[in-house]
């Protein structure tokens, strides 16, 4: 190696955080940017992780040590915008307005919550008792206990799952894959917070694809009581109390059901971020017809994008578990450095 | 007498605030393996029962979860009890337990809510 090979990393969420570290312990002068001011991205903004029930800050405070121990360097509250190629290097200006440069970059921007406001008839930012899945989040990670627009112990909820996944009409007709496990999971820790209230999760199929979701699922049933009603939401309306009036077809019935609920919380889908739509813009990467960026190889190549020099790590690939993404971003962090090593002249 | 005309209908829709949960409570704190049904169907799939006549084991946990009481004590009289079911469910649920304690928490309802039963099904 006559110098050291230089790797511009784009987005410092877990994915960018992980490929980084592994590719600074490679001995790569890597830099990694990040839009915000802190690296582990939307993982911050969460409270416990499916199956095991581990604090989030856990992993990104694993993450920060992994920065310790393989420094590199991070530009925060920065993006790119505008890129040059020639000859295998990258020519990069960042919204900054420093010029950096790249044999290889690693595009990791992620994905984005569904706006929930687009699915006008369930009423988020409508009504005062619907929230989303990152709402409740948020709740939780705050220590607080769920309480309606009146303050008081909500005695029935209803947790809506598929909210701008699997709907070709607000234009993602891809499973976001995460949400059932996360309504489970949800479900579970409202019922141990509130072990008086009724909660039913209204769905299409549930798809536990993880080893243990399956269990987490029965327990849910179980233990907790919780029931699962197959049945896509159809509208919900206000009631004069703030309460709703829900409605879905009980599908294995076969009959229309409605039922009142004192507050209902929807499972956002994970679309592709705008970042993520932007680097394909930047860089010409293609894209999937769902948005995502399309991989070289969905079984062999699963970290090539369409540009040469250009990697993909994490959920701008598409929808990811957290330990998907650090795998996924592992493998990057593989594919750059065999990259590297054949265009060492 | 010429009786045609407009009636007033009973919706078919499933009102979950009107819900009778007397007997399900009974049910899942008896025979809590209950809980875990999956709707998938299997135990319909082998009833012999099923095979003849119209019933639907899978169904009875619905009507249960729905609080449909008066369709539910009309369903189990159905069952032979030859607990087929059982070994095809996935979830290893006591479907025979399961049908013996809706038979008895049916009988037990009082006289006053029978009647109301009674009324129902005459709807």
């Amino acid at each position: 190696m006559d110098r050291q090979k230089r790797i511009i990393t784009i987005g410092g969420g877990i994915a960018g955080t992980e490929a980084s570290s592994v590719l600074s312990g490679l001995g790569y002068n890597v830099i990694m940017l990040e839009k915000s001011n802190q690296i582990g991205g939307k993982l911050n903004n969460w409270n416990h992780l499916f199956p095991n029930g581990r604090p989030a800050n856990e992993v990104t405070g694993f993450l920060g040590q992994k920065i310790r121990l393989q420094p590199f360097r991070i530009i925060s509250n920065t993006s790119v915008s505008r890129v040059i190629s020639a000859n295998g290097i990258f020519a990069m200006e960042t919204t900054a307005g420093e010029q950096l440069q790249a044999d290889a970059v690693v595009i990791s921007t992620g994905f984005e919550t569904f706006d929930a406001t687009r699915k006008e008839e369930y009423g988020y930012s409508i009504y005062e008792n619907v929230i989303t899945s990152v709402d409740l989040e948020e709740i939780l990670r705050k220590g607080q206990t769920l309480i309606t627009s009146k303050g008081e112990k909500p005695k029935r909820i209803a947790f809506i799952h598929c909210v701008g996944s699997r709907d070709e009409k607000s234009g993602h007709h891809h499973c976001s894959k995460v949400c059932c496990i996360t309504g489970v999971k949800q479900a579970i820790e409202i019922a141990k917070q509130l072990p008086d209230t009724e909660i039913f999760c209204f769905y299409m199929d549930l798809r536990m694809f993880g080893l243990s979701y399956e269990s987490l699922y029965r327990e849910a049933q179980e233990k907790y009581n919780i029931q699962f009603i197959r049945g896509r939401l159809s509208e919900a309306s206000e009631n004069q109390d703030e309460s709703l009036l829900i409605k879905a077809e009980d599908t294995l019935s076969g009959r229309p059901l409605k039922m009142n609920v004192d507050l209902t919380v929807l499972l956002v889908g994970m679309i592709p971020g705008k970042e993520t739509l932007r680097m394909s813009e930047l860089f010409g990467l293609e894209r999937e017809s769902n948005g995502f960026l399309n991989v070289m190889d969905p079984h062999l190549n699963k970290n090539l994008s369409s540009v040469k020099g250009v990697f993909l790590a994490g959920t701008c690939t598409g929808p990811m578990t957290v330990d998907e993404t650090l795998e996924h971003a592992r493998s990057a962090a593989l594919d750059v450095h065999q990259y590297l090593q054949r265009t060492d002249k | 007498m010429n009786t045609f005309g407009y009636k007033i209908m009973s919706p078919r829709t499933i009102d979950f605030d009107q819900f009778d949960g007397r007997l399900l409570n009974e049910v899942l704190v008896k025979e809590p393996s209950f809980r875990t049904c999956l709707s998938c169907g299997g135990c319909t799939a082998t009833c012999n029962a099923g095979t003849l006549i119209d019933f639907n084991v899978r169904k009875l946990n619905l009507l249960l979860r729905r609080g449909e009481i008066a369709s539910l004590s009309r369903e189990i009289d159905k069952c032979m009890l030859c607990g087929k079911c059982m070994l095809v469910c996935p979830r290893g649920i006591n479907i025979r337990n399961v049908i013996m304690l809706l038979k008895k928490g049916a009988s037990r309802l009082s006289e006053h809510q029978k009647t109301a039963v009674e009324n129902e099904v005459q709807k």
